[in-house]
């Protein structure tokens, strides 16, 4: 939470100003019913016109002031509470992205996500009322219970009992009404879900013919929720009557009293005017404050929310420096790596023990599941292993600052991911400086020269967010391209081709073969033919190295790797 | 927008009996609050100082008060609820209608539509035309009642203070228009700026892991802070601006405020009005301006009320599929016997697709569907479904073309198992049950055996009573798939329509999926969307296709003998690079 208020540096001022210039309106409009108390029981008594026009004009001067204070408060509100979300939203991207694949796991992309955006936007509109309305409405109630009391202790007395009632029936119907709004809430999930539901099934749903009870289901569900919204309804309708009938109550008693002090010849009737005016007020800033309260509490939750993203700690370390790497070492070695997801007990991978040197290509293998991407992410270094080591150039990954062991790797992901922008501004991502002459080379080997040759902007061609407006395949390609002119030691596919069509992926490894002679190349697949001709193979086999060796050994030797060939129509393959 | 009102209007009339006690409650609701300021006034008036208080009249109106305001607030509490019941119930109509205009509609509707906008339609739209009725009908007709009820009043008891009243009161509207219209601006460009930095946010946290393995964070920081900064320019003002409206209206109040004090002195000096009466005068003031904030308030809600209902009749207004023929035919029995007939068909009109398509299929024949990905395999599924029609020629059924059948019928005739797997979310039994909903539990679960899906439903934490996450979350593919074999084994349809999954599944499962499509289609008519070299091997007949048309037809030897594009599909994927 000390991370999170820090943001109000550089606001501090505005912090105090704001509340202390609402205060001052605050004031102001409580001396307003005295004026019109004076107006009446000394202006008209007297019959001094005079009198009168002057406590008028008074009455406009305040109303001025009034305006003035509120405008300057509002000024510093607005800028304090967006001044905080701009630096606090920064402070929490930041945070965001330095986080290690591990907290990704544990919070989820899209919480971090929802907390950045409507999180911090709560805390901002939060932080705006409590500094325009949260001073105010406390205020004008206490100190219209004040004044009652300075005019008439006797009479204020109803304001000690009216005011206490007013906050509980304001309690009572909030804290009934808001469970219910949950409730609410999941019947519009529910909405939401079914529909979702038979768009996506349309198909299934026409073919058994179940349109009707389809329908059936939809209609129970909203009934349902207008059936809640209807409940909710009579309880929140209950606010404004049941406050409006403890305000009239109070009144009568006011008058009542009011009327025995007069004849007493202790109160005058402009004051009796004023103590009605009065308990009015506070029931109008009361019902201002249980909105007010309802706005705190989500900010208060959203601060939560964001406070534990900004308290946790990465739970991976970078060294100051990284080691210096070993020549004549093997590019990669996994020296008995064994490794368990940190949410799930059981190994994801066990006991991987291979070394592939620098020019040669690694070939992967086996069914999904069996642990190909685990490989990829602890080479990476997405997250740490939990036994052995995996070492790039003799160096445990673990000895290399971040920065230097990503910038060894091309990475090609599974899923073929760009950023809104440009072609060329994508595929330069890695690597600033690249010229054309790069950006283009890359885009041969990775066979995508031609679709951006063909369009009209060439590498200027507008990406949209994600890569929308391309193919599947150019996009898998682009993405290929984009690791090629990092011109990494080692370029890792992860099943880069599946969107490719074959003859498109043979030229690519074809390419890839003929273009990358010192970079190691690990390329990963469900595809035997993908990686039959790699110099070495690795077969995985639920979390298991089931074999390691060239395509003509492991069909030899390792009866998963004859399976999967056999499965995949190599099997006639003679060995 | 007027149609669009009434349209939304005439869903009211089921609920008419809540609507006419809703605005009859409204009415006598403001009646009695009126009546509250003069009650007031008066009963101020009988003390008028000491030894001059008339304790009869002070109690005489104390009690008219109490009455009025138990009065005024149990109508008010009837208006409100009645109201809400009429708006939540009628909102809830039109989403039904909605989503009965959903299940009618041809696919091409829902396939070129977004899923999320229509989503949307049916929970945000829905709901903003219930809260827009509900505004609209327990603030706006009060607020006018109240403006025309207090005017009335404060001109019955003195037309020269009302006058200054009416005067100054636009005042504040004007004020609030004006301020709104300058904030609008800065509001726009706060939601554009807000929506730049969520697809900022998304694109760079969702691909964080790329970012990093790029080294791309200084760069990616510096385009965060434009973003934001821009949020911050646009937002303060945006809101400095717009919460000025308060202030703003606020000093008008005061002034009218100020104005009635000092004409309504003066004139009480005069002796034309009572202290009590200024008192009411007062109250009146303070009452006659806010239904003015609110009513505006109310008119843009109510705006986007009526854009919500345009989204939904919009939905409701579509087209639904041509109804079956009414002596459409539901044929008790089935051979599986398919003809296509020099049948063409594309789902744009204008770009050709689909031409003089012709295929003869004898009953119990496998009939495969190749080719690369995309190519449009599944426009043959949506023909012989019927999810499309064709545009010329026909496809018969057993020698009944499929437009003079029932659509119901026809789809009956075949079982379907698509790539994406769709399941309920409900429990594994209802969703095995889907297309038999009376089977008996031994059926489900012969069925289940026969898919191979028995022994990992037992293993399931409840059984075949494990209900599936939404989007079957809490299963793996090829249990999904298993299930919706299942599905299709307990209906035993006499044609199958089969997709095989391209990846994905483990190898043990993809076994036994694989064993049961076989046993699905031992001695059935199928069509099989396929990818496996075994499938394609034993199929009768193999059409091949290349985006999205059917480029060669045969067998296997035959198109390799051809040595065409099935010959150079099948040498680059399946034989030895």
């Amino acid at each position: 939470m000390r991370a999170l208020l820090s943001n109000f540096k550089g606001h501090y001022a505005q912090l105090i100003l704001g509340p202390a210039f609402k205060l001052c309106e605050a004031v102001l409009e409580l001396l307003v019913p005295l004026l019109m108390a004076q107006i009446i029981d000394v202006g008209i008594r007297n019959g001094d016109i005079a009198y009168v026009a002057g406590h008028g004009l008074e009455m406009l001067g305040l109303a001025a002031a009034g305006l003035l204070c509120a405008v300057i408060c509002q000024y510093f509100a607005a800028m304090c509470a967006y001044g905080f979300g701009r630096s606090l939203r920064r402070q929490l991207f930041h945070r965001v992205m330095e986080l290690s694949r591990t907290e990704y796991g544990s919070i989820g992309t899209d919480s971090l996500i929802t907390r950045l955006t409507n999180d911090v936007t709560q805390i901002q509109t939060g932080i705006n009322i409590a500094i325009r309305l949260g001073i105010r409405a406390p205020f004008l109630t206490v100190g219209s219970i004040v004044m009652a009391l300075a005019i008439n202790w006797r009479v204020g007395l109803v304001f000690l009992v009216s005011t206490p009632l007013i906050v509980a029936v304001l309690y009572v119907i909030m804290s009934r009404s808001v469970p219910l709004y949950a409730r609410i809430q999941a019947g519009m999930d529910c909405i939401s879900r079914l529909s979702g539901e038979n768009l996506e099934g349309v198909r299934v749903i026409r073919a058994f013919s179940k349109q009707r009870a389809e329908i059936q289901a939809f209609q129970a569900a909203g009934s349902s929720l207008a059936e809640a919204s209807v409940r909710v309804g009579k309880i929140s309708a209950a606010l404004n009557p049941l406050t409006s009938v403890i305000v009239n109550l109070a009144i009568v008693a006011i008058i009542w009293l009011g009327s025995r002090y007069t004849d007493m010849g202790i109160l005058a009737q402009g004051q009796v005017i004023a103590l009605v005016n009065y308990m009015t007020q506070t029931m109008l800033a009361l019902i201002v404050l249980a909105n007010v309260i309802v706005t705190l509490t989500k900010a208060i939750a959203s601060a939560g929310r964001v406070a534990e993203v900004l308290d946790l700690k990465s739970s991976m370390l970078q060294p100051v420096q990284s080691d210096p790497p070993v020549s004549d070492a093997p590019r990669i070695a996994f020296k008995d790596v064994s490794f368990a997801y940190p949410a799930g007990g059981e190994n994801a991978v066990e006991g991987l023990r291979f070394s592939v040197q620098p020019g040669q290509t690694l070939g992967v293998i086996g069914p999904t599941g069996c642990g190909k991407t685990t490989l990829v992410r602890l080479l990476c270094r997405e997250y740490d292993v939990t036994g052995g080591a995996v070492e790039v150039d003799s160096v445990d990954v673990r000895r290399y600052t971040f920065a230097d062991l990503r910038g060894h790797i091309g990475l090609v992901p599974q899923t073929a991911r760009l950023f809104a922008g440009t072609i060329r501004s994508n595929l330069a991502m890695g690597r600033q400086d690249a010229e054309e002459a790069d950006l283009w080379r890359a885009l041969e080997t990775a066979q995508g020269a031609d679709f951006v040759r063909a369009k009209p902007d060439g590498l200027d061609t507008e990406v949209e967010e994600g890569g929308k407006n391309l193919s599947g395949g150019q996009r898998q390609r682009l993405t290929i391209a984009r690791a090629l002119v990092r011109q990494p030691a080692i370029l890792i596919l992860d099943d880069s081709a599946s969107a490719l069509d074959y003859a498109t992926d043979s030229a690519l490894r074809r390419a890839i073969r003929r273009d990358i002679r010192d970079a190691t190349v690990v390329m990963i697949s469900q595809r035997a033919s993908t990686i039959k001709n790699a110099d070495c193979i690795l077969v995985l086999d639920d979390g298991v190295q089931a074999g390691f060796g060239t395509h003509e050994e492991l069909l030899r030797t390792c009866e998963v790797y004859r399976e999967i060939c056999r499965s995949q129509g190599m099997g006639e393959v003679s060995v | 927008m007027k149609d669009t009102i009434l349209r939304t209007l005439r869903y009211t009339r089921p609920y008419r009996a809540q609507l006419v006690i809703g605005f009859a409650s409204a009415i006598l609701y403001v009646l009695f609050t009126l009546l509250g300021p003069v009650l007031i006034g008066r009963a101020i008036d009988c003390a008028i100082g000491p030894g001059r208080v008339d304790y009869a009249g002070v109690l005489y109106y104390l009690a008219w008060i109490a009455a009025c305001a138990l009065a005024a607030a149990a109508f008010q509490w009837l208006m409100n609820v009645c109201v809400r019941r009429v708006s939540a119930c009628a909102a809830n109509d039109m989403r039904q209608a909605a989503f009965e205009k959903l299940n009618r509609v041809p696919l091409s509707y829902i396939d070129s539509h977004p899923h999320g906008d229509i989503i949307s339609r049916m929970t945000n739209d829905a709901e903003w035309v219930s809260e827009g009725l509900l505004q609209g009908l327990t603030q706006l007709l009060p607020g006018i009642a109240t403006i025309l009820g207090t005017l009335a009043v404060m001109l019955l008891l003195n037309p020269l203070i009302a006058l200054v009243v009416v005067v100054i009161t636009p005042v504040s509207i004007w004020f609030a228009g004006f301020i709104a219209r300058r904030s609008a601006k800065y509001f726009r460009r706060q939601s554009a700026a807000q929506g730049r930095l969520s697809a900022f946010v998304n694109e760079m946290v969702s691909g964080q892991d790329v970012v990093t393995a790029f080294g791309y964070e200084r760069r990616c920081y510096e385009q965060f802070d434009a973003v934001s900064d821009e949020l911050f320019r646009s937002g303060w003002k945006s809101t400095f601006y717009s919460s000025m409206t308060n202030p703003g209206t606020r000093f008008v109040n005061a002034a009218v405020y100020a104005a009635v004090a000092a004409f309504g002195a003066v004139a009480a000096i005069a002796g034309g009005i009572t202290v009590g009466q200024l008192s009411s005068f007062l109250s009146y003031a303070n009452q006659y301006t806010k239904p003015f904030n609110e009513v505006s308030g109310v008119l843009t809600q109510m705006q986007t009320a009526v854009a919500s209902a345009e989204r939904l009749f919009q939905l409701m207004d579509q087209p639904a599929e041509a109804p079956d023929a009414p002596d459409a035919l539901s044929p008790a029995v089935c051979c599986g016997q398919v003809q296509v007939q020099d049948v063409s068909f594309s789902y744009t009109p204008g770009t050709r697709l689909i031409e003089h398509f012709d295929l003869d299929v004898c009953p119990g024949q496998r009939i495969a569907i190749v080719g690369p990905t995309g190519c449009g395999k599944t426009t043959v599924i949506n023909l012989l479904m019927r999810f499309y029609d064709v545009d010329a020629g026909r496809i018969l059924v057993d020698g009944n073309p499929v437009l003079a059948l029932k659509r119901d019928a026809l789809r009956g005739m075949y079982g379907m198992v698509l790539q994406d797997t769709w399941l309920k979310n409900a429990t594994v039994r209802e969703n095995i049950a889907y297309g038999k909903p009376d089977a008996a539990d031994e059926e489900i679960r012969a069925a289940a055996r026969a898919a191979y899906a028995h022994s990992f439903i037992k293993r399931l934490p409840q059984g075949y009573d494990t209900v599936i996450a939404p989007g079957g979350g809490n299963l793996s593919a090829g249990q999904k798939q298993l299930l919706c074999i299942a599905r299709i084994m307990l209906c035993q349809p006499e044609m199958l329509i089969l997709d095989e999954a391209t990846s994905s599944i483990d190898t043990r499962t993809e076994m036994l999926v694989q064993q049961a499509f076989e046993k699905l289609m031992q001695g059935r008519t199928s069509f099989v969307v396929a990818h496996r070299l075994s499938t394609i091997q034993t199929a009768d007949r193999i059409l091949v296709m290349d985006a999205g048309r059917i480029v060669e037809q045969g067998t296997h030897t035959q198109l390799l003998e051809k040595g065409g594009f099935y010959a150079k599909l099948y040498n680059s994927q399946f034989a030895p690079a």
